[in-house]
């Protein structure tokens, strides 16, 4: 049984129509990618599937006494409030200073159990908040953007540690990224939406389906690893190129 | 020992200022000043229909704060400016609440009690009412407090760990419509706020927790509800703004303090 799924989602905010005609499931120990331009609807995929927004149409079934970690894009911080990584990480439900210094101790921030969250850098504060998911014992990661704002050796320590951790898990990992030539050789399954499923199934099948050349505009397959996509492709709004989503890359 | 009226304004004071402290931490936490202010504004407007149809001025001006505060809540909700939505509705329930109690046939109203507050008439009843709510807000806080602090930090990521923003949303509403109710007789429609605010914002320069924070905010209002019935004793100023200029003093303490703490360990 799947942990998560949708059937015939379309999520909406203020009449612009965000994301539609979404099937999607994501199993016990698999890592799956969704890979988008901007706008594309990937954070909506993930809120819907937190269960933050309702969907329009179709259904999200979650399995019973799921339990998700989850790590956000960005975490705004209000000066105002007062937060030590150690109490941050006792959210939500607290957690013995063992436990604590174990975690940070396995995402590679052994050092800032006492400091300010407001004090840390971009690659500490994304530790961190990995280590208050892994807390947790989650069924599934869930990452935004996780590394948004790290340099490239930062980007590749982060997604080798999320691998190392998914084993000793044993959880499922769903991460919404756009910089995929680093995400791609670990995942499983590569979803590449905009608005809709535009294709998906094995990183190499994606890599070289058309629907995904044509959204980040790759004109030369397999020199994946050189190209810093452009996120100014034209795909129009209204979606007129018409394909279907069961196209032969369908992941088996 | 309660028939003391200076013991039972103290008493009452202390007990609101528990309740403010950590309610008004998440009032700064969540930047939410202008919704308390709203929300006590609109007591007066409760004062006047409780006065209209004789029920008591505590239930009239919570269900009327309530109602404020499901409004705006519920208009926030919607996307509509914040900032201009409270204006509108804060000040209108004042002055809909002020011309509303002047038409009332027979019944000479002192308004200045209803707006400053009037803790030196503090009766035995109101004070054990005082700190039922006090009680009942605390309470709440305490019980909601990890699902408060998770929602307060992000929505997504109470939402994810199974925590309902909505309903803890709801939680602090709930909560200032009763402290808005109870405080009304200490400080007055007008100041409620200040109470709220400013010693949680004193107890921000001192607190490197938010445990501490709400604790330190609990302290710095006593201390600035004893202080401030001194002052009034001693210089027949009034009481409930006396109350907020001692909170408000501290305030210029910590804050220089801490100011000076960091200019320091800067250098």
């Amino acid at each position: 049984m799947s942990l998560i799924s949708a059937q015939g989602v379309a999520v909406s905010y203020t009449g612009r129509r965000a994301l539609f005609d979404i099937d999607f499931s994501i199993d016990r120990g698999e890592i799956v990618t969704i890979v988008g331009p901007n706008g594309s609807g990937k954070t909506s995929l993930l809120r819907v599937l937190l269960g933050v927004v309702a969907p329009e149409t179709g259904r999200i079934t979650r399995a019973k006494g799921l339990r998700i970690g989850y790590v956000p894009q960005r975490l705004h911080l209000d000066p105002g409030l007062p937060m030590p990584v150690s109490r941050f990480l006792s959210l939500p439900s607290r957690q013995s200073p063992q436990a604590m210094a174990e975690v940070l101790d396995r995402v590679g921030v052994p050092d800032v159990a006492g400091q300010n969250m407001a004090t840390l850098s971009g690659g500490q504060f994304q530790r961190v908040l990995l280590a208050r998911a892994l807390l947790t014992r989650p069924d599934i990661l869930m990452l935004d953007e996780p590394t948004a704002g790290l340099d490239q050796p930062g980007v590749a320590a982060f997604y080798r540690l999320i691998d190392e951790v998914r084993h000793e898990m044993n959880c499922a990992v769903l991460s919404v990224s756009h910089d995929l030539h680093v995400v791609m050789s670990a995942s499983d399954r590569v979803i590449c939406i905009n608005g809709h499923i535009c294709c998906e199934g094995a990183p190499q099948i994606v890599r070289d389906a058309p629907e995904y050349r044509a959204l980040f505009g790759l004109g030369t397959g397999g020199a994946l690893a050189l190209y810093q996509h452009s996120h100014d492709h034209v795909h129009d709004d209204n979606c007129d190129h018409d394909h279907t989503k069961d196209h032969a890359h369908h992941a088996g | 020992m309660l028939d003391d009226f200076l013991m039972r304004a103290l008493l009452a004071g202390l007990a609101v200022a528990i309740a403010t402290g950590p309610l008004g931490c998440f009032v700064v936490w969540r930047r939410m000043a202008y919704f308390g202010d709203a929300t006590a504004h609109a007591a007066i407007l409760g004062v006047a229909l409780a006065l209209g149809f004789q029920i008591s001025i505590f239930i009239g001006t919570m269900v009327v704060a309530l109602i404020m505060a499901m409004v705006v809540a519920t208009l926030a909700g919607r996307g509509w400016a914040m900032d201009t939505t409270l204006g509108v509705l804060a000040h209108s329930a004042l002055a809909f609440g002020l011309v509303a109690v002047s038409f009332l046939p027979n019944v000479r109203v002192d308004l200045t009690a209803y707006l400053f507050g009037d803790i030196l008439a503090v009766s035995r009843v109101d004070l054990a009412v005082i700190a039922l709510g006090s009680a009942l807000v605390l309470g709440l806080i305490l019980w909601r407090w990890q699902g408060l602090l998770m929602a307060t930090l992000s929505e997504d990521l109470a939402q994810s760990a199974g925590i309902h923003p909505g309903r803890e949303r709801m939680v602090l509403t709930l909560a200032l419509a009763v402290v808005v109710a109870v405080a009304l007789k200490i400080v007055g429609a007008l100041l409620i706020a200040a109470l709220l605010i400013i010693p949680a914002a004193a107890a921000r320069n001192l607190a490197r927790s938010p445990e501490m924070m709400a604790g330190f905010a609990m302290s710095i209002g006593a201390i600035s509800v004893y202080g401030g019935l001194q002052l009034s004793l001693a210089q027949d100023t009034p009481s409930g703004p006396s109350i907020v200029v001692v909170a408000a003093l501290i305030f210029l303490v910590t804050t220089l303090g801490a100011a000076l703490v960091q200019n320091r360990s800067g250098r």
